[in-house]
């Protein structure tokens, strides 16, 4: 009884707080006569969102797009890499220090060539944002494929499993955890990415994304619709993350240690 | 001795990469349906002799022969050895009935064959009822089972046992001896055992070799004469405990040596 109360509280409690915001925002800009090219009402921001809907759901789709496919393609690669990676320590020690370079240059600053490069647009925002969105796919499946228990290691060994046998049956399963410890960041990353891409590439017309939407608003100062916008990134962020938590929890939930119910 | 020899280990010596030196000319020969137990201080060697013993380590000198051949000969029927962890290194992602037959997966035995060897394991270690559970939903006892089930499928002819009960509880530890004394007559198994603890020596062997540590080296062995099957009542006769003063004294002995190494 007690449990399924702190369950209860887990989830009403940030509903709660985020009621009491939204109020306090409300309350503030109303008395203070907050002119609306400032800071819009909430209730503002949601009679935006309704009005402007096919237009924001148009650009909703085309990021949601972009994010998931440059998610997919980063997670398939940098999966590859990661194998690669383990096969040797050599390879790896070769090339670690390059994925190092792509995660720690800011992509704003290689979006423009990328785009100059790749004639197609949205072909040039997936490969954009999944240059943010590989490392973490990368570090962590390395990390995970070379941590194996040394007694399962040993295991494996003495019944003269060959390296296929040794890589299907203990690496991956032991990868799995750290696998989708970095999707979770991943994911976030993906959608980072697609907007900043988006920003840096600013196509317009049925093309046009949220940020392009975000930018367009700004430049025409209808902040109520900036803010709509904003929210449907947010949202959309939310939603991936709990969509990478679920598919976690359907592979490691009967036996990962991070997915099992607190004693 | 009129049993053939299953292990001969030959003048072994280790020194490991940094120089430190774990055995010095080790001498030991296990025959046919003995039950041998390596006995001795912490940081004597005791797992790594039996490492060697097991082909996970490669002696720096001295030689080794198994059912009098090279390395090459073990696996073939009649000669096939398997290894018990101290910990029950099972697989936390599969149930127990798949981990108890890794083994037979990675050897590519049929899944019929397979199937009757892994029932009839569990059956034995009376874990039939819990072939379903993940490993965290299992005691440390019955992880222990489940872990010389496991050796069970491979049908050995060698145990190698590297202080399975290390980790338990004396009742536990006690019924787990009691068992392993049953497969072992039941299956004519040959057993080469490392524990700490005197009592367990005492109980289980038909010899107890002492060894003392830096480099580690056998100083004492000492014949258990009692018959087989051994019953819970020898725990408490006058016999047994004169063999663990003995076995204690040559430990006290063991330790002297090593501090008078260090001074």
């Amino acid at each position: 009884m007690t449990e399924r109360a702190a369950d209860g509280a887990r989830i009403v409690m940030p509903i709660l707080v985020g009621a009491l915001f939204l109020v306090a925002w409300h309350m503030l800009v109303v008395s203070f006569d907050v002119p609306r090219y400032i800071v819009p009402s909430p209730l503002l921001v949601a009679q935006t969102l309704v009005e402007d809907w096919p237009l924001l759901a148009q650009s909703l789709w085309v990021t949601l797009k972009v994010t998931l496919s440059a998610l997919v393609l980063a997670v398939t690669c940098g999966t590859a890499v990661a194998f690669l990676f383990v096969q040797s320590r050599w390879i790896e020690h070769s090339f670690f220090p390059y994925a190092v370079l792509l995660q720690v240059t800011p992509i704003v600053a290689i979006a423009p060539l990328v785009i100059i490069w790749v004639k197609d647009t949205e072909t040039a925002l997936i490969l954009c944002a999944s240059i943010v969105a590989i490392f973490p796919v990368i570090s962590n499946t390395t990390l995970g494929l070379r941590s194996i228990d040394p007694g399962l290691a040993d295991l494996f060994r003495m019944n003269r499993a060959t390296r296929l046998q040794t890589l299907v049956r203990l690496r991956v399963p032991s990868a799995l955890p750290y696998f989708f410890g970095g999707l979770r960041i991943s994911s976030g990353l993906a959608l980072i990415g697609a907007v900043v891409a988006e920003f840096v590439a600013g196509t317009g017309g049925s093309g046009a994304g949220l940020a392009y939407q975000i930018l367009l608003a700004g430049l025409q100062v209808d902040i109520p619709r900036l803010f709509a916008a904003l929210l449907l990134i947010t949202v959309a962020g939310v939603l991936l993350f709990l969509a990478m938590v679920f598919l976690s929890k359907l592979a490691l939930g009967r036996w990962h240690e991070s997915e099992l119910a607190k004693p | 001795m009129s049993a053939p020899a299953v292990i001969e280990v030959v003048s072994a010596g280790k020194v490991f990469a940094n120089g430190t030196r774990a055995l010095r000319r080790i001498d030991l020969t296990v025959h046919d349906g003995e039950f041998v137990t390596l006995i001795g201080p912490s940081g004597c060697g005791k797992s790594t002799l039996l490492r060697i013993v097991a082909g996970l380590s490669e002696p720096s000198e001295g030689r080794l022969r198994w059912w009098g051949e090279g390395f090459h000969a073990v696996g073939a029927a009649g000669r096939k050895l398997f290894f018990v962890f101290q910990d029950p290194t099972l697989m936390p992602w599969a149930r127990l009935r798949r981990n108890v037959r890794l083994p037979l997966d990675l050897a590519h035995v049929g899944r019929g064959e397979a199937d009757r060897r892994v029932t009839e394991a569990l059956d034995r270690v009376r874990l039939s009822a819990f072939e379903r559970h993940f490993p965290r939903q299992l005691s440390g006892g019955m992880q222990m089972r489940a872990s010389i089930a496991r050796a069970l499928v491979t049908q050995p002819d060698l145990l190698l046992m590297d202080e399975p009960f290390g980790a338990l509880d004396e009742i536990t530890r006690n019924a787990l001896d009691a068992e392993l004394l049953g497969l072992c007559s039941e299956r004519s198994l040959t057993v080469l055992f490392v524990t700490h603890s005197i009592y367990e020596a005492v109980f289980l062997s038909t010899r107890v070799l002492v060894m003392a540590a830096r480099p580690g080296h056998i100083v004492r062995e000492v014949r258990i004469h009692e018959p087989y099957p051994r019953q819970e009542r020898f725990r408490v006769t006058p016999r047994f405990t004169e063999y663990c003063a003995e076995l204690s004294e040559a430990l006290a002995q063991a330790s002297a040596l090593e501090e008078a190494a260090l001074a």
